[in-house]
């Protein structure tokens, strides 16, 4: 059995967006991913660690945070912050909805999310944050 | 990212490259909006040829352009996407608002842009 495992922190700037899907795309390597394999997991992240920057502290600072765990060849990524916390996670995964119109989000994050990989769990709390949890299994 | 317009067509030709993500997004929609407002074009068409990433972000950009070109009487082209980043438009169904094409010369017979 084969294991590995990572964290990263970082605050949440836009410009580690791309920081935290290269880590990613990095760290699932060993694995000798197909392209899109790696581009499905480099979406995901990507819209994850997005959803983190622009909803998890609603403009004010914080740390977000990346771990990823390889179990044989299957690959975990939990997202979190310790933010605003979502208040009606059902309605924020549902496809189209966002929570910034104002911003011209396309309300497609959590759709990328779930069709990408090939498990979505997300936790939340208002006032204490997102834990987002997602896992591949690489072919 | 290079802007330019093709006035026969009153097209708005925009190269862009490398991550079309959140932190790129902005930039993308201030720019292509100040553009069609200097230079009096009513369509955009975006060259995604040197666009090596794609999220949602991207969508939201295109969605917000369209708009736009709508409220001008013009079209969205989309041409040299990638399949990854054809793979998201067609996920999030705009391709049935934007005109998707290999090149942009397909791109504007298809979307029947008048001389």
């Amino acid at each position: 059995m084969y294991r590995n495992s990572m964290k990263v922190e970082f605050p949440n700037q836009s410009d580690n967006e791309r920081f935290a899907r290269s880590v990613a795309a990095a760290f699932v390597l060993e694995l000798d991913p197909t392209i899109d394999e790696l581009s499905e997991i480099k979406t995901a992240i990507s819209e994850a660690v997005t959803n983190a920057i622009i909803h998890g502290y609603d403009n004010s600072q914080g740390i977000v945070t990346m771990e990823g765990t390889i179990f044989d060849d299957t690959v975990e990524f939990v997202i979190s912050d310790n933010g605003v916390g979502i208040p009606d996670i059902r309605r924020a995964r549902e496809p189209l909805f966002t929570g910034k119109p104002e911003m011209e989000r396309s309300g497609m994050g959590f759709t990328i999310m779930e069709t990408f990989m090939d498990s979505i769990d997300v936790e939340s709390e208002v006032g204490k944050g997102t834990r987002i949890t997602m896992a591949k299994k690489l072919k | 990212m290079e802007l330019f317009l093709w006035g026969k067509y009153r097209t708005l030709v925009v190269k862009l490259c490398g991550d079309l993500d959140h932190h790129a997004a902005a930039e993308i929609s201030v720019s292509v909006d100040r553009e069609l407002m200097k230079t009096g074009a009513i369509n955009v068409a975006f060259d995604f040829s040197s666009v090596a990433f794609m999220d949602s972000s991207g969508i939201g950009v295109i969605m917000g352009r369209c708009k736009k070109a709508r409220a001008l009487g013009g079209r969205v082209i989309i041409y040299g996407a990638s399949d990854a980043v054809k793979r998201i438009i067609k996920m999030s169904g705009i391709d049935g608002i934007v005109v998707v094409a290999d090149t942009i010369e397909r791109g504007i017979k298809e979307a029947a842009l008048n001389v």
